[in-house]
């Protein structure tokens, strides 16, 4: 993370670990959960639910394709199944599944993924999943969501449980500052202003929401009032709060742990370009892969940082 | 009956899959008038039998029998593959009534029949669960995937069936990609294995109640010929994915008639 987020946010807290506590709820609440993993359940932290509910805890395996249908298979018998892996293997390798049974099916699969982004650090590309929003945003009736962080995680997870339809959650690897006020809600589908500003709007997801705060204080710090908003539900997207943030502010930075190519830039472009036309600059990976290294340093070697956000930021509002 | 639907419908709709649907209608007709239970009027009863077309280019086959089991009109059959029409060219569990999940996709459908029968025991249910793949659909990895869990999961109330027509789009199996050996094959992921003549409706039967006992997963390897029963498409591999038109249709139709005469004599 950049300088200053310890101080601002001294808990850090990765979504997966958050994700296997919700699970744990779940379980006891609904006996119509089941859980599916393949052979991460310690990464992914479906473990948990597996030592306490053993008879509703599917392992496939490695095997990403039949988990996922086998995901099917149980919504199809009544059950509310989430199924967890790595995102480049639940995205990547079942695409064709989640769309052609799951998706076409409108079943209600949870594909809940972690080790998204740069952010899984030293494993490097083969597991960096920097296209996942893009494969799931496109998928007719799926529904993305991005969490910036443990506690919204939690109410996530807790509020899809009876979305209609398939739905797609992407978590993290790493510990992240943890941003939400207790008590805060989160509704599918609608973005959350996290601080006011007309001179620019930032609108970001996961892991650079922190980023997005720290890039809007430096702003501050030179006259210019910056908005952010937390976009965590990807798809559908929130696009009366992006046209009025576009219309208000005049110009917009997006910000994301994913290819710019795709991704939460992307679905605002395609928001924005139809209801209200303003400059955007996107922050994300530049269409490359990532690399080993550590979650901080790759972050800032690929431009995924404050100071990014900040200084698009800063060049849109003197344009303007 | 079924394959009547299967010509009259694909010739109406000008495309389709009449050789691998023609495999597999004595199959169809097993499963959906000896096997099933279910109820028509009611397709989403708690404990009804479930059943998964894997190979869901079969799909004439399926909705001649769910239109005979009274599932909808056969009137629709003539609608199949239209715009709007409930009966799309594969499997739609969002429009038609019967079909419990949405197949097409070669290689995906026993993994789904896996988690439906995973359900089932979780709810203590009494159901089973059967699915029929195509041969050619065996050379799927996911098959093997979903093989293996069913036996892990010793998945009882599963039986599957493989309609062994040795044909696909491109060729014979074995000559495109072998899967032989097939029996061994299954036997080595840990099933029951079962073979059978896939023309033989009680001949099967019996078959389908020893799987049904079998304290493992159970694979009916039914020996089909595709296009079973139109003798220009018996064995013919062109007529896996073209429909009849013209004279052909009325051919078609006039050989089945007299098949059906001598069936119902017996």
């Amino acid at each position: 993370m950049s300088e200053g987020a310890e101080t601002k946010w001294p808990n850090r807290l990765a979504t997966r670990d958050a994700y296997g506590d919700a699970l744990l709820q779940l379980g006891a609440e609904r006996p119509d959960v089941v859980v599916l993993d393949a052979d991460l359940s310690g990464s992914t932290r479906t473990g948990r639910f597996a030592e306490k509910y053993p008879e509703r805890f599917f392992n496939a395996g490695i095997a990403e394709q039949n988990m996922i249908n086998m995901a099917a298979g149980l919504a199809v018998g009544g059950k509310i199944p989430f199924a967890s892996t790595f995102a480049i293997f639940a995205t990547g390798r079942a695409w064709e599944q989640i769309r052609n049974t799951v998706a076409s099916g409108r079943l209600p699969v949870r594909i809940v993924a972690s080790h998204a982004g740069l952010t899984v650090g030293a494993d490097g590309s083969s597991h960096q999943a920097l296209e996942d929003i893009a494969l799931m945003r496109v998928i007719a009736g799926m529904t993305v969501v991005v969490p910036k962080d443990a506690p919204e995680t939690e109410r996530v997870i807790r509020e899809v449980v009876d979305w209609p339809g398939p739905v797609y959650v992407r978590l993290g690897r790493a510990k992240v500052p943890v941003i939400s006020p207790k008590g805060a809600e989160f509704s599918v589908g609608k973005g959350e202003v996290l601080r006011d500003g007309d001179d620019v709007a930032i609108v970001a997801c996961g892991v650079m929401v922190a980023e997005s705060l720290l890039a809007a204080d430096r702003l501050a710090a030179e006259g210019i009032a910056a908005r952010v908003i937390n976009m965590a539900t990807v798809k559908p997207l929130d696009d009366d709060m992006l046209r009025q943030a576009a219309s208000e502010c005049g110009a917009v930075v997006t910000a994301e742990e994913h290819n710019v190519i795709g991704g939460l830039g992307s679905a605002v472009c395609e928001s924005i370009a139809e209801t209200q036309p303003v400059p955007v600059r996107r922050i994300g990976v530049d269409d490359v892969f990532g690399q080993s290294g550590d979650p901080a340093d790759l972050l800032h070697a690929y431009g995924l940082t404050a100071d990014a956000i900040f200084e698009a930021a800063r060049d849109l509002v003197k344009k303007g | 009956m079924i394959r009547r639907h299967i010509i009259r419908s694909t010739a109406e709709a000008g495309s389709g899959h009449p050789g691998g649907s023609l495999s597999c209608a004595d199959i169809m007709a097993l499963l959906y008038f000896h096997v099933l239970q279910m109820r028509p009027q009611d397709p989403g009863w708690q404990e009804r039998d479930r059943f998964l077309l894997a190979k869901g280019h079969a799909a004439p086959a399926l909705y001649a029998a769910l239109a005979e089991r009274g599932f909808f009109p056969a009137e629709e059959l003539l609608n199949l593959r239209r715009l709007g029409a409930i009966l799309q060219g594969h499997p739609d569990m969002t429009r038609t009534p019967g079909v419990e999940a949405s197949t097409g996709s070669l290689g995906q459908g026993l993994s789904v029949a896996v988690g439906m029968a995973l359900a089932g025991k979780l709810d203590s249910a009494d159901y089973g669960v059967y699915a029929l793949l195509g041969d050619g659909e065996i050379q799927e990895g996911q098959v093997w995937e979903a093989a293996m869990a069913a036996a892990h999961y010793r998945l009882d109330n599963l039986v599957a069936f493989v309609d062994y027509n040795r044909l696909q789009i491109d060729g014979p199996v074995d000559k495109v990609m072998s899967p032989s050996p097939v029996p061994e094959k299954w036997k080595a992921f840990g099933w029951r294995v079962f073979e059978a003549d896939g023309h033989n409706i009680p001949g099967m039967n019996t078959v389908v109640r020893s799987a049904q006992e079998a304290e493992k997963p159970a694979v009916i390897i039914a020996h089909t010929v595709k296009g079973k029963g139109v003798s220009y498409m018996e064995d013919q591999v062109q007529w896996h994915g073209k429909a009849p038109d013209g004279q052909l249709v009325a051919q078609a139709l006039q050989e089945l008639e007299s098949v059906q005469e001598v069936t119902d004599d017996e």
